[in-house]
């Protein structure tokens, strides 16, 4: 793998039965490539949280995926309502889903935490009723 | 322990992997809550949940998951076991609720394991 691939996902936001799919696809796609497992669990959960989030809150969006020989990245762009108050959305435990979320073992406010404490970097863009855009990075 | 101790431990069902029955579990986890889960990366880790949809499925695939046990009965429908069928994750069904699930198992020697 000399070259950066580009891998492409439009995540629907009205299915959460397939919110998944794209970081299964991904997980699947790094494995063939023999990326280490440590580095792929991370980019899976990483990604998997982030995609959940996207059709939780912002009915979708792009996800695009950039593999070099050193490092993923994950660079997630929704059209949601945006994060008004990022610092708090970082704190474990604070969420604003709702109960419909939480009974589906989502919600907990740790989706945000999580996709930080497994990526080596992570950046938030955000603008309230223009949408947010993530940034991971996962060092191989 | 292996999946096949397991479902001895918890007198439970496999709904499919019959195959998978001698592969080893280290460790466990309990949660009904998917992020909470994947807040903790475990080794060789069997997940006992009482919740039941495609996403318990997903969130085992995403953390190398060995094995899912559904606790309280639950029953996993159609398109999980399709997906924990193309994934290779066996599914297990116990009627003990998830505490004594857990204490079962944890009686037997299973532990948490560390946080990630």
């Amino acid at each position: 793998m000399n070259e950066a691939i580009k891998l492409t996902y439009h995540i629907s936001g009205d299915d959460f039965t397939r919110a998944g799919e794209a970081s299964s696809d991904v997980k699947k796609k790094l494995k063939t490539m023999g990326v280490n497992p440590v580095a792929v669990r991370k980019v899976a959960i990483s990604m998997y949280e982030g995609e959940i989030n996207m059709v939780i809150h912002a009915n979708g969006g792009v996800i695009d995926v950039i593999l070099t020989p050193t490092e993923i990245t994950m660079v997630l762009k929704d059209h949601g309502p945006g994060i008004a108050d990022v610092d708090l959305a970082m704190q474990a435990g604070y969420s604003t889903a709702p109960d419909k979320v939480r009974a589906l073992g989502f919600g907990a406010g740790m989706g945000l935490p999580n996709m930080k404490k497994y990526s080596d970097s992570m950046k938030i863009e955000t603008a309230v009723n223009v949408g947010t855009t993530v940034t991971m990075v996962v060092k191989l | 322990m292996t999946v096949g101790d397991i479902k001895n431990i918890l007198k439970a069902r496999v709904i499919c992997g019959e195959q998978y029955m001698e592969r080893e579990v280290h460790t466990g986890c309990g949660s009904d809550m998917m992020s909470d889960v994947l807040a903790f990366v475990k080794d060789q880790c069997a997940l006992l949940t009482g919740l039941c949809n495609l996403q318990v499925i997903r969130t085992a695939e995403m953390m190398d998951v060995v094995c899912i046990i559904f606790v309280r009965g639950k029953k996993p429908d159609e398109a999980m076991i399709e997906l924990a069928n193309e994934r290779e994750i066996p599914l297990l069904c116990t009627g003990h609720r998830m505490f004594s699930a857990c204490g079962l198992l944890y009686d037997h020697g299973l532990r948490g394991g560390a946080s990630y």
